[in-house]
């Protein structure tokens, strides 16, 4: 019974003291004006990502060819395309797609990264060594060059552009958490948990993961903006999405032919990708400074 | 000095070996028969297999891969599938025309991305450097694609000062390295403020005050010499995404380079130029940063005996 109390009462004071943290960082975060405002617009990207499909001013698949590749006007903000089809309502639920490559890519490459990271860093000798070696192979690739040539390898399609993302992402997430981990192995309390018998997989997942999360979430949103723009380059280039998808890539792939007659078909998806990718930057800028001040440059 | 670039230049091998065989064997895991997609659709079964014994592609992979060193070695890269035509001789057409575009893109963005990035720093938290800023963030997030684009549209079709696509005259360079410099550029404003930044609130930039320097010459003479050192390694390294984009701006303005061709062979699965351009883009991108490496030595003493 009492231990339990005891228990209980470290998780309170653990939280408050947590939430505190939490709210300092925020206060902080919030002088970034720049930062704020491109939080304010990620929002909102969010809630077209999750209610894109419900929200589209026309249906994004429905064919109009009383209306084809008509300027942007009051009844079609965007404009329509080839096929009449409202282009500021493919946008909507496009952004799915060009978000989610983006995010999807980056995510999976921070895990892989992340785990051989920590086992790189915390085991040292030949399991280090093996990893970085790889790790050096493949940066010896431009990152857009080893994407090319992984959807050349797997074929192309979204789900390969993620693969491709991942994989060229995957060995600096790695080499970022090596150098953490590196650091935090040794320092003291990690000493002592090794002193008082503790397994080396408790750890690694209970002590020297934790300390390097905020570099991690960092490092992640530096990098999703340049995720989207290398998935949205690979469908350009009519090796990702299928060029009748409304993601943005492939729609401004598609609308290539149409420069002179039809600018907007061009503006808009490529607007969209600019916009998404500024606010992520600033966004990340903006919670670097605030989580990983030593960085700041 | 050169004692470290040789120990530099030594260690490269293994990783080259290993990039070589990576690249092999990637290309090995494209799916489909290089040997029935040489011989056409209406080759027989036994005409597929004779080419194939004679492309070699019927031996063990590794003796593949050593007879494929071999040749490489004697600067034999293969025959395109596609027109037939020896890799080298495609790449003797292409390899200036990217060369020039490169060093005309990175060369515009180093001189406009230092001179803001100067002008930042000096007018620290006024508006220039804002714009500065601002110029920045908007380079990194910009597709390359799409402000070619634009660009195309602006400048082609509305004001015809620029063509559209191709190479005849200079101005056909003029586009492509704007759209392929961008993001460098903004890369460069940012570094060399930050730089800047620090190295002004340095003790031998309040000495050069103190003996009553101009700010000009401050800058120009002390402090932007040492934040050179920075600058320079960050134009070294964004000499990879120079690479990758000039794939996909050579792409968007029809430009006869080497990114286009990759994409070109991709599609018609043109395995050896393919194999070729991967290896090529891979050694121009070691060589930039073993360069990087070495000057970076040069400047700063202390890497050098490490």
């Amino acid at each position: 019974m009492s231990e339990t109390q005891i228990t209980t009462d470290q998780t309170q004071f653990v939280e408050t003291k947590q939430d505190s943290n939490f709210k300092r960082l925020l206060r902080s975060f919030k002088k970034n004006k720049l930062a704020l405002y491109s939080l304010y617009v990620i929002i909102l990207l969010l809630l077209i990502v999750i209610f894109g499909p419900w929200i589209t001013p026309y249906d994004p698949q429905e064919a109009n060819y009383d209306s084809i590749l008509e300027a942007p006007s009051w009844q079609h903000l965007a404009g329509t395309d080839e096929f009449g089809k409202d282009v500021l309502s493919r946008l909507i639920v496009g952004a799915r797609l060009s978000l989610g490559v983006g995010v999807s890519a980056v995510l999976l490459g921070a895990v892989a990264g992340t785990i051989l990271g920590l086992i790189s860093g915390f085991f040292g000798k030949w399991v280090d060594r093996v990893i970085m070696r790889i790790c050096d192979i493949l940066f010896a690739f431009p990152d857009l060059v080893l994407a090319i040539a992984m959807v050349a390898i797997l074929g192309p399609g979204m789900k390969n552009v993620i693969i491709a993302i991942a994989f060229f992402s995957t060995p600096s997430f790695a080499r970022i958490v090596r150098g953490e981990t590196l650091e935090i192995k040794e320092r003291l309390f990690i000493e002592a948990e090794r002193s008082i018998g503790a397994k080396k997989s408790r750890i690694i997942l209970r002590h020297v993961f934790p300390q390097t999360i905020s570099t991690i979430i960092v490092y992640i949103t530096m990098n999703i903006g340049g995720a989207i723009i290398s998935a949205a380059s690979l469908s350009f280039l009519g090796l990702g999405a299928s060029p009748s998808s409304p993601e943005w890539g492939a729609m401004l792939s598609a609308s290539r032919d149409y420069i002179g007659h039809a600018f907007h078909l061009i503006f808009f998806p490529g607007l969209a990708v600019f916009i998404t990718v500024l606010v992520l930057n600033l966004f990340g800028d903006g919670l670097r400074d605030v989580l990983d001040p030593k960085t700041r440059d | 000095m050169g004692r470290y670039i040789i120990k530099r230049i030594i260690g490269l091998i293994p990783l080259l070996l290993a990039v070589s065989f990576l690249i092999f064997i990637f290309i090995h895991l494209i799916p489909g028969d290089p040997a029935r997609l040489m011989a056409g659709k209406d080759a027989t079964n036994d005409e597929v297999e004779a080419l194939r014994t004679y492309l070699g592609l019927d031996k063990p992979i590794l003796e593949q891969y050593f007879i494929y060193m071999k040749e490489l070695f004697q600067g034999d890269l293969g025959h395109s599938l596609r027109s037939n035509a020896p890799v080298t001789q495609l790449f003797g057409e292409r390899f200036l025309p990217s060369l020039q575009l490169s060093i005309l893109s990175i060369g515009w963005a180093m001189l406009i991305g230092i001179l803001l990035g100067v002008i930042s720093a000096v007018f620290r938290g006024r508006w220039p450097d804002y714009f500065g800023t601002i110029t920045a963030i908007s380079g990194i997030s910009v597709p390359n694609f799409w402000l070619g684009l634009v660009m195309i549209q602006l400048f082609a079709v509305q004001f015809n000062i620029f063509p559209a696509g191709g190479i005849e005259t200079w101005k056909g360079y003029v586009l492509p390295s704007f759209a392929l410099g961008a993001g460098i550029m903004a890369m460069i404003t940012r570094f060399t403020r930050s730089s800047l930044v620090q190295t002004l609130q340095e003790d031998f930039i309040r000495t050069a005050r103190s003996r009553g320097l101009g700010e000009r010459a401050i800058i120009f003479g002390h402090a932007l010499k040492k934040s050179m050192i920075t600058v320079l390694t960050i134009a070294g390294l964004q000499f990879g995404f120079l690479l990758g984009g000039s794939i996909v701006v050579e792409t968007v303005f029809s430009f006869p380079g080497m990114g286009r061709l990759l994409i070109d062979s991709i599609q018609f699965r043109d395995y050896p130029v393919v194999q070729s351009l991967l290896l090529i883009f891979s050694l121009e991108f070691i060589l930039v940063n073993l360069i990087v490496d070495i000057l970076y030595g040069f400047f700063n003493p202390k890497i050098r005996y490490n």
